[in-house]
C-alpha cells in the first residue's frame, strides 16, 4: 500500500491538491480565495495530467537535431491537453475576477454570504 | 452528396466567428449577424438530419491534419443532427420572443455584448451536441459556462451578478471534477477520441484491471455533469440565474444550456462507457435515485415560491429529475423517454419564460403571483402562452410534457426491477400532482379577474412576441400530437450510438 503511494507520488500530490483546491472553492466566503482555490485546483489536474504524459528520461517533445524518433521524446499529448486547459483556467480565472471586482464596487465586501444579505436586503427595499 | 458531411463543421464555425465579427458592430447589426447565423446553422443542421436519414448511418468528420486515434474528430448522426436543428430552433425563437425585452434591458452600448455571447453559446452547444472527443467537450463546456454566466449578468443589476458568481462557483466545481475524470480515462485508457476509449474500457472491464479508477472516473464525470446541470440537490445555483435574467436569456438559460451538457452525458454513457458497463458499476441506480428526488423536492420548492420567475426556475429542478430518472431506468426505452423528455421541456421551459415576461413586461417586480392577478388579461397571447406551457408541464393530453410522461411510464414497465417500475410509477403519479398544484393554481390566478386593470406591462407586445409565442405553442402541440416520427429518429439515433 505504502510502496504503492510512493510509486504514484505524483498522481498522490495531484489528489491532495486537488481536494485542497476543491475545499477553497466550495467553502471558503472570501471571493478571491474562492479564485486562489480554484486555481489551485486547476494545477493539481495539471500536474497530474503532465505526470502522466513524462516518461523518466526523456525530451521534450520538440524535435532536435532532426531525431523524429519516438522512443527519445515524453508524451507529447498530455502538454498538449495541459496547454490548452491552462487557457482555459485563464479565461475563467479572469471572468471570476471581473464579477469579484464588479461586486466588490457595488457591495464594498468580499464576503459572498454578507453579499447576498446585502442583494437581499435590496430586494426587499 | 459527401460535401454535406462539411456542414456540422461549418455550423460550428460560423457561430464562433461570428462572435469576434459581431465584437465590432453596432447593436442592431450584432442583432442581424446573430439571427442570421441562428437561422443558418439550423438550415445546415436540416440538411445534416436528412442527409444522415438518408444515407442511413453517422459519418465522423475528421478535424485538423492527423487521422483518429490521435487528431479530433466530429461526428454526425440522427441524434446529433435533430438535437441540433431543435436547439437552433428553440434559440431562435426566443430570441425573437425576448427581443423587445432584450432591447429594453441591456443598454444600446452593450447590445452587441448580447449576441457575441448568444454566438458563442451556439458554438459551444453544436460542439457539444457533434465532438467525438472528450477533451473537446470539456472545453467547449467551459465556452458554454462563460457565455452563459455572461447571459446571466448582463441585465447588470446586483442580483444578476450574483446569481452569475453563484452560477461560475458551482459550474467550476463541476468543471474540476469533470477535467480530473478525463484526466484519469485518459491515463487508463490512452485516448481521448470516444470508439477507440471506448474499446480500451471494454478491455480493461474484461481484463479486471484498473476497474476503481474506472468507476471514480465515471463518477466524477456524472457528479461534474449533474452539478452543471443543476440535478437535485447541486441545484442551489439555479433559481436566481434563471429566474431575473432577461427574457431571451431566462428562456436560452432554462431550455438549451443544462441539455447540451445532458447531451454530452448520454454520449459519454453510450458511445465511451458503454451502458452495459454503467449497469455493472452501479452509476444508473445513483442518478435513478437523484432523479426521483429531484423530481420531488424541485416541485416541493417550486410550490413554496411566491415569485412565479423562481417557481418556474424551481419546475426545471424537477424536470431535469425526470431526464435522470430515465437515465438511471437504464434501458432504451427509458433513455428514448429521456432525449424526448429534453425536446419537450425545452418547448415548454422557452414558451413559460416568454409568456411570463409578456405577462409582467419584462420587469421581474411584476413576477409575484399577487400582482400576476388577472395578467392574462392584459396580454392575451401571453395568458395563453402561459396556459399552454404549464398543462404541457403538467402533463396535460395533446402537449408536450404528457407524451413524454407516457413514454416515461412505458419505459418503467419495461424494467427488470420490481422496485425501480414501481418507485418511477410513484414518483411521475405524486410529481404530476406536485406539477398540477402550483402551475395550475398559478393558471387560474392569471386568469382570475380584477375589478380594475391595473400594472400594464411596461413593453406593449409587438409582432415578434406574439409570432414566437404562436410558434412555440405549435411546438408543443406539434411534440405532443406527433411524437411518433420524432421518436424514431431518436430510436435510430441510439442504433447509430451504439
Amino acid at each position: 500500500m505504502l510502496s504503492e503511494l510512493t510509486e504514484n507520488y505524483l498522481a498522490v500530490v495531484s489528489m491532495v491538491l486537488f481536494g485542497i483546491g476543491f475545499g477553497n472553492l466550495l467553502i471558503q466566503k472570501n471571493l478571491i480565495k474562492k479564485i486562489i482555490g480554484l486555481n489551485i485546483m486547476d494545477t493539481a489536474v495539471y500536474l497530474f495530467l503532465a505526470s502522466m504524459g513524462y516518461i523518466s528520461g526523456r525530451l521534450a517533445p520538440i524535435t532536435v537535431d532532426g531525431d523524429t524518433s519516438a522512443s527519445r521524446y515524453i508524451n507529447p499529448i498530455p502538454s498538449g491537453l495541459v496547454l490548452t486547459g491552462i487557457v482555459v483556467s485563464v479565461s475563467v480565472t479572469a471572468l471570476m475576477l471581473a464579477l469579484t471586482v464588479r461586486l466588490y464596487r457595488r457591495y464594498r465586501t468580499l464576503d459572498i454570504d454578507a453579499i447576498t444579505l446585502m442583494v437581499q436586503r435590496e430586494h426587499l427595499e | 452528396m459527401e460535401w454535406i458531411r462539411n456542414f456540422p463543421f461549418f455550423a460550428i464555425l460560423l457561430a464562433m466567428v461570428s462572435g469576434p465579427v459581431s465584437s465590432v458592430l453596432p447593436g442592431r447589426h450584432a442583432r442581424r449577424v446573430s439571427f442570421l447565423v441562428v437561422i443558418t446553422s439550423g438550415l445546415l443542421s436540416v440538411c445534416t438530419l436528412a442527409y444522415v436519414l438518408y444515407t442511413g448511418e453517422a459519418f465522423t468528420y475528421q478535424m485538423g491534419a492527423f487521422p483518429a486515434p490521435f487528431g479530433n474528430e466530429i461526428r454526425a448522426g440522427v441524434l446529433e443532427a435533430m438535437t441540433a436543428t431543435f436547439f437552433c430552433l428553440i434559440m431562435l425563437l426566443s430570441l425573437v420572443g425576448g427581443y423587445r425585452f432584450t432591447a429594453v434591458d441591456i443598454a444600446e452600448d452593450r447590445e452587441n455584448l448580447f449576441y457575441i455571447l448568444i454566438n458563442l453559446l451556439l458554438a459551444s452547444l453544436l460542439a457539444l451536441i457533434y465532438t467525438n472527443d472528450l477533451f473537446t467537450g470539456y472545453v467547449f463546456i467551459e465556452i458554454n459556462t462563460i457565455a452563459a454566466c455572461g447571459l446571466i449578468m448582463i441585465r447588470g443589476w446586483g442580483r444578476n451578478l450574483l446569481a452569475a458568481t453563484k452560477y461560475m462557483i458551482m459550474s467550476l466545481l463541476g468543471s474540476g471534477l469533470l477535467l480530473i475524470s478525463i484526466a484519469v480515462l485518459y491515463g487508463i485508457t490512452g485516448h481521448l477520441l470516444m470508439e477507440p476509449m471506448h474499446g480500451a474500457i471494454v478491455d480493461i472491464v474484461e481484463k479486471g484491471t484498473y476497474t476503481e479508477p474506472l468507476t471514480v472516473a465515471v463518477g466524477l464525470f456524472c457528479v461534474g455533469i449533474a452539478i452543471k446541470s443543476a440535478l437535485f440537490p447541486f441545484h442551489s445555483w439555479l433559481p436566481d440565474a434563471y429566474g431575473y435574467s432577461t427574457c431571451s436569456s431566462s428562456a436560452i438559460l432554462s431550455s438549451l444550456v443544462s441539455k447540451g451538457y445532458i447531451f454530452l452525458l448520454i454520449k459519454f454513457f453510450y458511445r465511451v462507457i458503454g451502458t452495459d458497463i454503467i449497469h455493472q458499476i452501479q452509476v444508473d441506480d445513483v442518478l435513478f435515485v437523484f432523479g426521483i428526488a429531484g423530481m420531488i423536492f424541485g416541485s416541493v420548492s417550486a410550490i413554496q415560491q411566491t415569485d412565479v420567475g423562481r417557481m418556474i426556475a424551481f419546475s426545471s429542478v424537477a424536470q431535469i429529475g425526470y431526464i435522470y430518472m430515465g437515465f438511471g431506468l437504464n434501458t432504451e426505452a427509458g433513455m428514448i423517454a429521456s432525449i424526448f423528455h429534453i425536446l419537450a421541456h425545452s418547448a415548454g421551459k422557452s414558451l413559460l419564460f416568454v409568456s411570463l415576461n409578456g405577462l409582467t413586461g419584462g420587469n421581474w417586480e411584476n413576477a409575484n403571483y399577487r400582482k400576476l392577478r388577472g395578467a392574462a388579461y392584459r396580454n392575451r397571447i401571453a395568458g395563453v402562452g402561459f396556459a399552454v406551457g404549464s398543462l404541457s408541464m403538467v402533463g396535460i393530453p395533446l402537449l408536450a410534457g404528457f407524451t413524454s410522461k407516457v413514454y416515461f411510464a412505458q419505459a418503467a414497465f419495461g424494467v427488470s426491477s420490481t422496485t425501480k417500475q414501481l418507485v418511477t410509477l410513484v414518483a411521475l403519479a405524486v410529481s404530476t400532482i406536485l406539477n398540477a398544484m402550483y402551475f395550475i393554481g398559478q393558471t387560474i390566478n392569471i386568469y382570475t379577474p380584477l375589478q380594475r386593470t391595473e400594472g400594464r406591462p411596461r413593453v406593449a407586445v409587438g409582432r415578434a412576441m406574439w409570432t414566437a409565442t404562436v410558434l412555440f405553442i405549435l411546438l408543443n402541440l406539434l411534440l405532443g400530437i406527433g411524437s411518433e416520427p420524432i421518436f424514431r429518429w431518436i430510436e435510430e439515433g441510439l442504433r447509430l450510438f451504439g
